[in-house]
């Protein structure tokens, strides 16, 4: 069953023709989601094709890789993301993910997405409210520190870069071994510049995994890739396109082969 | 779990055929808000005496809220007062869910404000938060996509220790619910006041889009088609919320009638808004309502007095939460998260498949008919037998009396100037200077951004405008650039001084504000919050601002296409300030033209032109409430100086002339400028010495008075020529009156007083005039704050 996303930000919308056109990246839907849309448009920008995936179906559709975006899944009425974990979808993601042999599938999380992963121990740690207790939205400015993932392949090393934050239960938590694993392993791909907007341990905004093929990223590079749409930055209002780069980063990786 | 069988249930049926055999049963229509002559009314309708779920039905559509029969006479003028001219871009008027307006290329938009006033002063969060859900499901009932909301908010004083209860409650209320929508918050106003101490006002816009052939109706049409009801299941929450606790005056001396304030679920709403548009798009609903006030009673009636006629309903087949309800409860039950649709026979399979697939609940309800009549049956017996016109349409209407209140002239005649609050003006540079930082640090002019921080402003992708700016502006066609503005303003202040004026600054607001951002004005939605309509005064200051309004829309020509009247907004006698909140929503055909409302960085050297003439405008104003004082009249109303500088705006902004602009209103000149260089902390340098020369007043007035139809550009040298023929072309007062300066973080104010000049550093402003809402509302516990210091 297909998702039907109707009127603005169509993910029908004709696909991109441009020579890294066949990279299909699976966007997928769960009850509650509600950057689905946002998601497609970053990949028909970055030069991919969406394919909207349905959380109840079973077939990956033989997608290059997979974003789960934002929203609050079932409400987030139990913990963020602990009801959609249990997709039937998830069970495949988390397969493809982990795949003993061949390529692994690249997955990003985005806020709910990220919390899906984690839920779904595909990434270490887990998220709890924002220590102010409130939902925040600004603009945020982040620190790629691992640029050897699929997803973060375009950037430089410590690259600053300005996305959009919108969450309520955006605090980062993970015992302190974990924690120093992370950190050792060089595993924390992204991190808050400035003050850390939520109390997330070693203000970490996004984590990988050990195989590199996961990302799980808390504030929204889905929200800052077209001009005008996204967040301020030095050329002017709302003009921030920074995340784009991670949606052509995962294009270029898989045109390019396996990593 | 097993449902309880209708027959375990314990509680007498009252039938049709009961109540013919027994006309003289007490019933207790006095406790469900029915005057005794309404009472009469519907026996006479019946011919009998109503059934008890036939008075919960009447009591409460028949209630202030769901009938306007205080307002009805009034808000004719809405429909009377638009002209073919105005009409030609309106595809659904008054009368629906909400109306409908032509963005052309196919697209169509519709939006409404409401309110949730008590709710949210009983239980702020739930108040709120089902405010937003309730104004966005009549969105969907349009066959919309919503794309956004507003909210227009007003609190009792800053300091007082209730706000702190209803502030942050209202505000966690609807970014809990509309961020869980997925739906941008784009804008509102923040205002405090103590005459709102008891009665906030929460409204809350929505707007949505949609192809022109997806524009759906509430009709029951075709007989034999299947009524159902789906979404949410229904339970005792919000019973009696609509004849009680909306129209009812939290009056000491009437028992409380407060635990019914509805609860949401905005998961089942997002999936919900999801599951609609896939049965509009899929062509399987003919008719749809959702249930708000009044719940099904409300559905039932209007559905089938708008459609064939005729509606047939077993209402033990209705879903519930909580099987203890009796009929009557259940009719009157203001469950959220619920929708009413009317689907052909041979669509019902393809409906059932769509519920599941988003995993919603729904009962087949009953059927169409055309016999005029719509009947409810309780397990087979027959406990409604009405003409649903006489409950949707035909509840009474009133003429209420209003006279002029004898306290209106001294309130007129006690004049800023002439009142002691007029004297020991700031007239130095260093009084004036400190006079715009006690002014921007004021609650009602101080940084919002700590409650709109809370909402997602962000999601969609499509938001090119949010507050600060002027409007909101939301892309509607991502190939074209089709997008809309929108804006909400009232000045209660004003339109206490004088309410047809006041609902008429409303609106040249608003419009002023989405002309500013860009965006071409083109219909109203009206949000009119007032005090009991039982008080003559108050009914004055109603009608009165109701025929300022209509006069006002006819004269700037957009016509009003829906919105909510809501009364009864007093405590102990006293009322709020009449409170027309007017939102406007514009067109532009490419929103990358849209005009931010600030400096930025880049446009360093640009010149700074204020348009229109300043007057001694004072009494109403931001300094004068500095000053505690309110009296005189407010500023002068000039519409066609309006619509004049609206041209001037947005062609400016698609010939792409200007590169910020600012209405001013709200602390005049000095608000505007402070606003415009706070926006992207980038300065400026300008004089007030011309304008006191051209329109003779002195820095003080030219600074602080709020004359209207004014506004603040910005603009590269190379544009002034071109834009200056543009303004004297059309006799528009232009005065180039500085300069934009990225370089100094300050704002330089100079001027005819004495040391020439006072500066203000933005970055000092900034922290004062943030702090000012964040120092009320504690942000960090102090829990949070030592964990934090550890860290």
């Amino acid at each position: 069953m297909s998702t039907e996303t109707p009127l603005i930000g169509d993910f029908h919308a004709a696909p991109a023709a441009n020579p890294l056109g066949g990279a299909r990246i699976g966007v997928v839907t769960f009850p509650g989601t509600l950057d689905d849309r946002d998601a497609a448009r970053a990949v028909r920008l970055g030069g991919g094709t969406a394919v909207p995936l349905w959380h109840a179906d079973e077939s990956l559709q033989n997608v290059d890789a997979i974003v789960l975006p934002g929203g609050f899944s079932y409400g987030d009425y139990l913990r963020a993301g602990a009801i959609a974990r249990f997709a039937p979808m998830m069970n495949k993601i988390i397969a493809a993910a982990t795949a003993a042999s061949g390529t692994r599938l690249p997955v990003l999380g985005i806020c709910n997405g990220f919390q899906m992963l984690t839920e779904s121990h595909l990434l270490p740690g887990s998220m709890v409210k924002n220590d102010h207790l409130k939902f925040l939205c600004r603009d945020q400015v982040l620190r790629v520190e691992n640029t050897s993932t699929p997803w973060t392949s375009q950037f430089t090393e410590d690259e600053l870069i300005a996305v959009p934050l919108k969450n309520q239960d955006g605090q980062y938590l993970a015992d302190p071994a974990t924690l120093e694993a992370l950190e050792a392993e060089g595993r924390v791909v992204f991190r808050y510049v400035g003050e850390n907007p939520n109390g997330s341990r070693n203000g970490i905004a996004g984590v990988t995994n050990e195989t590199h093929n996961v990302v799980g990223l808390m504030p929204h590079p889905e929200h800052a890739v077209e001009a005008g749409y996204g967040p301020d930055d030095a050329t002017g209002m709302r003009s921030g396109t920074d995340g784009l780069t991670i949606f052509t980063s995962v294009i270029a990786s898989l045109a390019g082969g396996a990593q | 779990m097993s449902e309880p069988t209708v027959t375990e249930k314990e509680f007498n049926i009252d039938t049709v055929e009961h109540a013919s055999t027994t006309p003289d049963t007490d019933l207790p229509w006095a406790a469900l808000g029915l005057k005794s002559d309404e009472y009469d009314r519907i026996v006479k309708i019946l011919g009998r005496r109503p059934t008890a779920a036939e008075l919960a039905m009447y009591s409460v559509m028949w209630s202030e809220h769901c009938s306007y029969k205080s307002s009805k006479v009034h808000l004719r003028q809405f429909g009377e007062k638009v002209t073919e001219e105005m009409k030609k871009d309106l595809m659904v008027g008054i009368g629906e869910n909400a109306g409908v307006t032509n963005l052309g290329d196919g697209w169509a938009v519709t939006f409404k404000i409401e309110s949730h006033n008590h709710p949210s002063f009983v239980e702020p969060y739930q108040g709120a938060a089902t405010g937003v859900g309730g104004i966005v499901r009549d969105i969907i009932s349009m066959g919309a996509r919503p794309v956004a909301v507003m909210d227009p908010l007003r609190f009792g004083d800053i300091d007082h220790p209730d706000t702190k209860r209803v502030l942050p409650g209202v505000v966690s209320g609807i970014g809990g619910y509309g961020n869980s929508l997925g739906l941008p918050n784009i804008g509102g106003e923040v205002v405090f006041d103590s005459v709102y101490q008891d009665n906030p006002l929460v409204n809350a816009l929505a707007v949505g889009v949609m192809r022109h052939e997806d524009i759906r109706l509430a009709n029951a049409s075709g007989v034999g088609n299947k009524v159902v009801l789906f979404g949410a299941r229904t339970g005792g929450d919000g019973i009696g919320g609509a004849s009680v606790l909306a129209s009812e005056s939290f009056d000491d001396s009437k028992p409380s009638k407060r635990p019914a304030v509805q609860v949401g679920d905005p998961f089942a709403e997002k999936v919900l808004i999801e599951c609609c548009l896939e049965l509009f798009h899929a062509e399987l609903v003919e008719g749809i309502q959702d249930l708000g006030a009044a719940g099904i009673s409300c559905a039932t009636s209007e559905l089938a007095s708008n459609g064939e006629g005729g509606m047939h309903v077993e209402l033990t087949k209705v879903l519930l939460r909580d099987p203890t309800l009796t009929p009557g409860e259940i009719l009157m039950s203001e469950s959220q998260e619920r929708m009413m649709a009317v689907v052909t026979p041979a669509n019902a399979a393809e409906f059932e498949r769509v519920m599941a697939k988003w995993e919603v609940e729904y009962s087949w309800l009953g059927e169409v008919t055309d016999t005029g009549r719509l009947i409810i049956e309780w397990d087979g017996e027959t406990i409604v037998d009405v003409d649903p016109r006489t409950v949707a349409h035909d509840g009474p209407v009133y003429e209420r009396p209003y006279h002029r209140p004898e306290w209106q002239d001294a309130l007129q005649a006690d004049t800023f100037r002439s009142s002691a609050a007029g004297a020991n003006l700031p007239g130095t540079a260093q009084e004036l200077g400190g006079a715009v930082v006690d002014l921007m640090t004021s609650p009602n002019m101080a940084d919002v951004s700590w409650i709109t921080d809370q909402f997602d402003r962000f999601v969609g992708g499509n938001t090119a405008l949010s507050q600060p700016d002027d409007s909101g502006v939301i892309r509607v066609d991502e190939e074209t650039g089709l997008g809309v503005g929108l804006s909400t303003d009232a000045n209660a202040r004003y339109a206490y001084l004088d309410p047809y004026a006041g609902a008429q600054l409303a609106l040249a607001e608003s419009y002023r504000n989405v002309a500013t951002s860009g965006a071409i004005p083109m219909a109203v939605s009206d949000c009119l919050n007032f005090g009991s309509p039982e008080d003559p005064e108050v009914m004055w200051q109603f009608a009165e601002a109701v025929r300022g309004l209509a006069d006002g829309c006819q004269e700037l020509g957009v016509p009003v296409t829906g919105g909510n009247v809501s009364l009864y907004n007093q405590t102990a006698g006293r009322a709020i300030h009449p409170t027309p909140v007017v939102g406007v929503l514009g067109k532009f055909d490419d929103v990358a033209r849209r005009t931010p409302s600030g400096f930025e960085r880049w446009a360093d050297g640009q010149a700074i032109y204020l348009l229109g003439t300043t007057g001694d405008e004072l009494d109403g104003s931001e300094f004068a409430r500095g000053r505690d004082h309110l009296g005189g009249l407010p500023p002068k109303v000039d519409l066609k100086a309006e619509k004049m500088l609206g041209e001037i705006l947005i062609n400016a902004s698609r010939d792409g002339m200007i590169d910020a602009a600012h209405d001013l209103s709200e602390g005049g000149l000095a608000a505007g400028l402070a606003e415009m260089a706070l926006r992207f902390g980038v300065g400026a340098r300008v004089a007030v010495d011309g304008i006191c020369e051209r329109d003779g007043v002195d820095p003080f007035t030219a600074l602080f008075s709020e004359s209207q139809a004014r506004a603040l550009v910005a603009l590269p040298r190379s544009e002034e020529l071109r834009f200056t023929d543009m303004t004297s072309a059309r006799g528009f007062p232009a005065l180039r009156i500085g300069v934009v300066d990225a370089s100094s973080g300050d704002l330089e104010v100079a001027g005819p007083y004495q040391g020439g000049s006072f500066t203000l550093g933005l970055d000092e402003l900034r922290e004062a005039w943030s702090a000012v809402i964040p120092s009320r509302f504690a942000t960090l516990g102090e829990a949070t704050e030592a964990i934090r210091q550890e860290k």
